[in-house]
């Protein structure tokens, strides 16, 4: 963050919104106070391990703990035994609607592994070193089955199956043999094929991607207790500690009440933390031992069962006419779920086409089932890949056309009343305003090199609202806390305390942002979809705004007027009513001071089903430079521009463009799982999970567009997801203007490059 | 109201626009369920509702303003 080119106008009548203070949790982070989910040391606390299968695909004939649990120094091990055997119902929860059943058994696997790394079996001891034996003795007796990891096999007819139960939804009639497709969905605008018969131009491409892991930082950790009387408290590191309880109580069928979560600093999500895996265990564990348990994932685990996020086969044929108006977009999208149904597919086929204005379009979405770890949510869920196909075939189209690529998209840009092909109409969007400023931009006339390129895309995301709590408790000095019940992972303490000044009136350093744990506010979703800001953001100014009305209410009764006499204006009250005796202003402090003669303590709440939340898009713009003798690429200039409403904090806005543009650039260039005969992950560390480092990249330019969303007091939309969408095309779209060759598989790898100017050198 | 994919296929024998009259959402749903019996089940928990272009993750009480254009969506979420 930081960066001196940034674009932003300021609204001046703000006094907070739209400033940049100093983050309030950055002093403890930088000197090592702040407590993530490992840091937690409880008496008696147990070290937990988990057993792991070796197998891709196996069925547990039994399981022997007798050994394990005899070691001296354990304390516990729990297989699924431990576990109600769920019944298979999808049911609200997280995110989408889910199968706790698959989450429980994934969480713990009961009659099959189904990936490398699938839990079997936890332990508990009094030393890491013990745990670590008791992990040996536990015997696995597996009968080993054959196995499928990628996604065009795993839809094969004689394919290995996963799931005998599982047959493909979103078909009529459904079948009645179980295959791999858990789900086809289908999202239809207009009449395709007379989209196609009106353009004079085609373009019709195959695209793949690889599964990406999340990359956060810190491993999964959690410590567990639970009482004698079978209350019991996690601390854990997650993007909704709500999601942890709820998730926690149903697959240990207890009820929501016995469970307290208590949030830990999260060391970076991206969507993989919006699910359970140590958790259960650990309340399981400690349950049965009648001790802490602390739980801790390698990063090995980390990469073998956790996330990643889909690997793709994406399908895309475009048409247009000369001029270079769109007639019709086609999309069939092929994504890997992992272990479990639940992949994004129907989100790609949501978001592909939706910067622009199509009469006629049509998205096909397959969900498909292989042996790798279940995907999770990685921002903006499935839009990438589809974003990869779309804005790849764009650019080739732009060639085709001989047409500016900037051009292209803006004349087919959608706006506000634009149909999208999911259904519903655009309200007030800010696409082509990111076109423009693309185009204003110095970095999109600055002159290329010999081997360089220069790619655009751009990207859409939904944005979300949903339920979100906050309490604003007014210290007797004048001073306030503002609590909120969602983990901050993008800097939305320091916007919550920034709305909450905004509207008290009041010196943003006498409002301390404090997140609640599950005991200490109301139910708040998750931190997820770019809702944060946005919708707990929406609770924090109705709590606020309870406040000052009942600071209004105080102030009345200590001046013996109405409450209508009474205004509230810089964090003051004022008397408008002429009295005999005149009514000096009253300050937040001397209202507070003398609470208890006016009614008690002074607490504004809000709890909301948020939604109006904005919808976001954002237009990259990519340099790069191909090494013809190596294959290497060098990004060498990289700006992201997108339509963010109104920024409440820039910095962290900025912050998460730029994040969002690094994590897309990784997967564009060089992140990929490498599976080896048996379907075991060879590359589970970032050492050969090669993730872009600070030295890879040049400073991330970005432009705050501002298109304020109607649906919020500020006029905020979610930025936290749409940065990661434009990067896997912008970045091929560079490359392949570079080299002169159609780059259609990611990641482009120095060898793939390398491979494919070989193969066009020999064809010539 | 218009009714995409599996809802139009399964329960409305392929028709996917459907002129309601309702003043909230429950009613509407009811109504549906009137007209295309299952439909109810199905939008219970795999949904969300766009109303005039304004997506809402639970929609019971959302009121429907006469004209009103309103799209079932599958339910998002995010990273």
């Amino acid at each position: 963050m930081g960066n001196e080119k940034q674009t932003f106008i300021k609204n001046p009548t703000f006094k907070w919104v739209g400033t940049r203070p100093v983050r309030p949790d950055g002093m403890d982070k930088v000197t090592g106070r702040a407590a993530f989910g490992a840091d937690y040391q409880l008496p008696g606390m147990l070290v937990g391990e988990v057993v792991r299968s070796p197998h891709a695909h196996a069925r547990i004939k039994s399981i022997d703990v007798s050994a394990a649990r005899a070691l001296p120094g354990v304390h516990a091990v729990v297989t699924a035994q431990d576990f109600p055997d769920l019944p298979s119902e999808i049911a609200a929860g997280g995110e989408a609607p889910i199968n706790f059943r698959d989450v429980s058994n994934n969480a713990i696997a009961r009659d099959k592994v189904l990936y490398e790394g699938h839990a079997v079996a936890a332990v508990a001891a009094t030393t890491a070193a013990i745990a670590a034996q008791a992990v040996g003795l536990v015997k696995v007796n597996y009968e080993v089955l054959p196995h499928v990891i990628d996604v065009r096999e795993a839809m094969r007819e004689n394919a290995p199956l996963l799931h005998d139960g599982l047959f493909t939804t979103g078909i009529d009639p459904q079948p009645t043999k179980p295959s791999n497709i858990a789900a086809r969905t289908q999202f239809v605008l207009g009449d395709i094929a007379q989209g196609f018969a009106e353009a004079d131009v085609i373009v019709e491409r195959e695209y793949t991607t690889q599964p990406v892991h999340q990359g956060y930082i810190e491993p999964h950790a959690c410590a567990a207790t639970v009482g004698a009387d079978g209350m019991a408290t996690i601390w854990t590191s997650s993007q909704g500690h709500f999601m942890v309880r709820e998730f926690c109580a149903k697959l240990l069928k207890v009820e929501i009440g016995q469970i307290r979560v208590i949030p830990a600093e999260i060391g970076g999500g991206f969507g993989g933390k919006t699910t359970v895996y140590l958790e259960p265990l650990a309340m399981a564990l400690a349950r049965q031992s009648g001790r802490p348990v602390k739980m801790v994932m390698t990063r090995s685990e980390v990469f073998r069962a956790s996330g990643p996020t889909s690997g793709t086969h994406v399908w895309v044929k475009l048409g247009a006419k000369r001029n270079g108006m769109l007639t019709a977009g086609e999309m069939i999208l092929k994504y890997q779920a992992g272990a479990y149904p639940g992949s994004p597919a129907m989100l790609g086929g949501m978001t592909g086409f939706a910067p622009y204005d199509l009469k006629h379009a049509k998205a096909v979405c397959y969900d498909v089932v292989s042996n790798r770890p279940k995907c999770a949510a990685y921002r903006a869920p499935g839009a990438p890949m589809a974003a990869f196909g779309v804005e790849s075939a764009l650019d080739e189209m732009a060639q085709q056309l001989a047409l500016d690529p900037l051009e292209l998209r803006a004349m087919n840009a959608a706006k506000a009343g634009t149909r999208t092909l999911y259904g519903p109409k655009f309200l007030e969007i800010g696409y082509a305003e990111t076109l423009a400023a693309a185009k204003a931009h110095p970095h999109y006339s600055a002159p290329l090199g010999p081997n360089q390129g220069r790619g655009i895309a751009s990207g859409f995301w939904f944005n979300i609202g949903g339920q979100s709590s906050a309490a604003v408790h007014v210290n007797e000095d004048g001073t306030a806390e503002v609590v909120t019940g969602n983990p901050d992972i993008g800097g939305s303490r320091a916007s919550m305390a920034m709305m909450a000044a905004e509207v008290l009136g009041i010196d943003l350093a006498k409002v301390k942002p404090i997140i609640g744990d599950t005991a200490q506010i109301a139910y708040s979703f998750l931190t997820g979809g770019s809702r944060v800001t946005f919708a707990t953001g929406m609770a924090v100014v109705e709590a606020a705004q309870d406040t000052v009305r009942q600071f209004r209410e105080r102030a009345a009764k200590l001046w013996k007027v109405e409450f209508a006499d009474v205004e509230w204006r810089d964090g003051m009250a004022y008397c408008t009513r002429t009295t005999e005796e005149p009514r000096a202003p009253l300050s937040m402090a001397a209202i507070a001071h003398s609470c208890a003669k006016t009614g008690g303590p002074i607490s504004g709440t809000a709890s909301i089903n948020a939604s109006g939340a904005g919808p976001g898009f954002g237009t990259h713009v990519c340099d790069v430079e191909v090494d013809p003798e190596t294959g290497a690429v060098k990004i060498l200039r990289y700006t992201a521009i997108q339509d963010v409403g109104r920024a409440i904090h820039p910095s962290y806005v900025e912050g998460q463009l730029q994040g969002g543009a690094v994590q897309g650039i990784g997967w564009a260039l060089n992140e990929e799982y490498i599976y080896d005969q048996q379907g075991r992950l060879l590359n589970p560390g970032f050492l050969d999970y090669r993730m872009p480092v600070a030295s890879d990249l040049p400073m991330i330019d970005t432009v705050l567009v501002e298109v304020p969303n109607p649906g919020h007091p500020f006029g905020v939309r979610g930025v936290g997801e749409v940065p990661i969408v434009p990067p896997l095309a912008a970045v091929a779209n560079a490359v392949s203007r570079a080299i002169g060759i159609r780059m259609t598989d990611l990641p482009l790898s120095p060898p793939r490059i390398l491979a494919t100017i070989d193969r066009a050198k020999r064809s010539t | 109201m218009v009714l995409q994919g599996e809802l139009a296929r399964r329960y409305a024998g392929g028709q996917t626009t459907v002129m309601i009259e309702a003043a909230d959402y429950r009613a509407l749903v009811d109504a549906l369920e009137r007209r295309f019996p299952g439909v109810a089940a199905a939008v219970s928990v795999r949904t969300a509702v766009a109303i005039d272009g304004v997506i809402f993750q639970e929609p019971l009480l959302e009121p429907i303003a006469p004209h009103s254009e309103v799209h079932f969506l599958p339910l998002i979420g995010g990273g």
